[in-house]
């Protein structure tokens, strides 16, 4: 399946049996219709945000698999030489899409890719599936991407008057304020 | 509506699902001019929320006119320990996440640590895994029909769910120790090898259960109550189902033909014969009767593990993933260094994103793993079922009745630990 007509279209690769397109973050929701309706991809399993703050900072071991697949002569294959590929944003949110028909015997997915910044807008796709909603709203609650055109973007799983957003990597670990503790 | 018009009502045509909210009812405002609309905490500790679920409902006399869902309560932030632990000790947590059909979530996990890592564990490991899957769907699907019916007043039959659900907890501690949260699946096989008792005593159970079956549905299906209360209730057609993002039983109810088990197959699913139950209402009843035959076919699918499950280890040969057998501590100088470092560092698994999906007793469980190729998860997200199933309560109650917002809530089928995290 090729994918360089969706519009907005960035990049698309192909890992471990898996389609990542990324697209144009303002183009998003043009995307989304466009697999949807053209594509077939009517089904939205999944919205996954990560932050990739202090990415690629900490040196990391690239050893390889197993004893049949292994080439120790690789660089990076022992040590802690090899480093991940740098990332162009701090953020990435993905859509895990699926195509469902019913009594079909294939289940093609599409990973839908987009990359922001700290409080850059991300186009709401609510309209286009409705099963995003919670969705967006847990992406907002938990990593704090702003969905732009979302009905109801309130926090979802944390109390409504919490601070900060948990699932970033500079939310401290066990630094959250005790009440009553004497120390305030 | 008398029961004889329910069992003809047919599903609705066009959408149903509400805007531009899709999972909040807003009550008409033409009603809000008597200023007779009742509102109403429904949880956060009502027994029948299956956990600590709020529901704000906004009622005109019996009926339910709005409704919102306020979730949160059970928040726990697993996503982010998993983040803090080394691969090998995160597999504790997602059995956590969903407690009912534990070794389904820890299967996804370890599936995605597997294909990062590019492991093939062996075929022992691969059915056994499904063997076990299958016992997990046959307990939470008890729990669900035991505590659903017990919520419609059908006590009695709580007590023999529990006890057939107990015998599978005993078979889970015959094989790992434990009854609940097993952490059996190692990535690249199983954590030890299966006890030689359990394959008589698995048997026994898969022979006996399928009659257990029939004799709950013989029970609840000759009852007028139970019909009455759940058939032509909480209505969902297809078309919404799909774009609500609704998976397993919710969605197959509604007519769609889709198991993750045949049209991706994993573990062992290609290599065993079942057929998947379809129905057509998008009711109550029809989720009740997709489970009821769902267990059936896990029973056959566990009596077809049984037959045809290989010899050989339960685990891969790679003392880089899998710790060494114990009994080498004590001679062998190499294997100590790989077991101390296997504790204390963990294994490294090469960068990648991957994202795999498995079919829980609830749906597509999905699990999103991102690695920058250290010794701990760099990002974990799980699509857990029962958050998605949430999502239709508004679509599904509109217009229903209090008392039915019960039953329509328990065919949902939802676990408050897997929809919070």
């Amino acid at each position: 399946m090729t994918f360089t007509d969706v519009p907005g279209f960035a990049s698309v690769s192909e890992d471990r049996g898996e389609t990542t397109l990324v697209v144009e973050t303002a183009q998003l929701r043009e995307a989304a219709l466009y697999l949807r309706d053209e594509r077939g991809f009517n089904f939205l399993s999944d919205i996954a945000a990560a932050d990739y703050l202090g990415w690629n900072e900490r040196t990391v071991a690239g050893y390889w698999g197993h004893r049949g697949g292994r080439d120790i002569n690789l660089p990076g294959s022992w040590g802690l030489a090899k480093k991940p590929e740098p990332k162009a944003k701090r953020f990435s949110v993905s859509y895990q899409l699926l195509a469902v028909v019913s009594g079909a015997r294939v289940a093609p997915r599409v990973r839908l890719q987009v990359w922001c910044d700290d409080g850059d807008p991300v186009p709401s796709v609510v309209s286009v599936w409705p099963t995003a909603d919670w969705h967006e709203r847990e992406a907002y609650d938990l990593m704090g991407i702003v969905f732009e055109g979302h009905p109801g973007l309130k926090r979802i799983l944390m109390d409504d008057d919490w601070e900060g957003h948990p699932l970033r990597k500079d939310y401290p670990i066990g630094g959250e304020p005790v009440r009553f503790s004497g120390a305030e | 509506m008398t029961l004889a018009a329910r069992r003809q009502a047919t599903i609705y045509t066009g959408t149903r699902i509400p805007s531009p909210i899709p999972t909040v009812l807003k009550v008409d405002p033409a009603l809000r001019v008597d200023d007779d609309i009742l509102e109403v905490n429904f949880g956060p500790n009502h027994p029948s929320t299956h956990g600590v679920l709020r529901l704000i409902v906004e009622l005109n006399g019996e009926r339910v006119e709005g409704v919102e869902a306020v979730i949160g309560y059970l928040h726990t932030g697993f996503e982010k320990n998993m983040e803090q632990k080394t691969w090998w000790k995160a597999i504790t947590y997602p059995e956590r996440i969903d407690y009912l059909s534990f070794q389904i979530n820890e299967l996804a996990f370890v599936l995605a640590i597997e294909k990062l890592l590019g492991v093939e564990p062996p075929p022992k490991a691969t059915w056994m895994r499904t063997l076990l899957c299958e016992l997990s769907r046959i307990h939470s699907h008890l729990i669900w029909l035991g505590t659903g019916a017990l919520e419609l007043g059908a006590i009695s039959l709580l007590w023999y769910c529990f006890r057939e659900r107990d015998a599978v907890l005993d078979l889970f501690e015959l094989v790992t120790g434990v009854r609940m949260h097993t952490r059996y699946f190692q990535a690249g096989g199983l954590a030890e090898d299966i006890p030689p008792g359990f394959f008589t005593e698995c048997r026994k159970f898969a022979d006996m259960f399928p009659a257990r079956v029939d004799e709950y549905e013989a029970l609840l299906d000759r009852q007028a109550i139970w019909l009455e209360r759940t058939k032509g209730i909480g209505l969902l057609s297809a078309e919404d189902a799909i774009a609500l993002g609704q998976s397993g039983p919710v969605l197959r109810a509604s007519g769609v033909d889709w198991d993750l088990r045949k049209v991706e197959p994993y573990l062992a699913y290609d290599q065993v014969d079942f057929d998947v139950p379809v129905y057509f209402n998008g009711d109550v009843y029809d989720r009740y009767k997709v489970r009821m035959d769902e267990m059936r076919e896990s029973t056959r699918i566990v009596q077809q593990c049984l037959d045809g499950m290989p010899e050989g280890p339960w685990i891969v040969d790679d003392r880089k993933i899998v710790l060494p057998p114990r009994h080498e501590l004590h001679t062998s100088m190499e294997s100590l260094i790989h077991h101390f470092k296997l504790v204390t560092e963990g294994y490294r698994v090469p960068a990648g994103e991957v994202y795999v999906a498995v079919e829980s007793a609830r749906g597509e469980l999905g699990c999103y793993v991102v690695s920058d190729g250290g010794s701990k998860p760099w990002r974990v997200k799980f699509r857990a079922p029962s958050f998605v199933a949430l999502e239709a309560t508004a679509t599904t109650v509109a217009g229903s009745l209090v008392a039915d917002l019960i039953a329509i809530l328990g065919s949902l089928d939802t676990v408050m630990g897997d929809c919070d995290r």
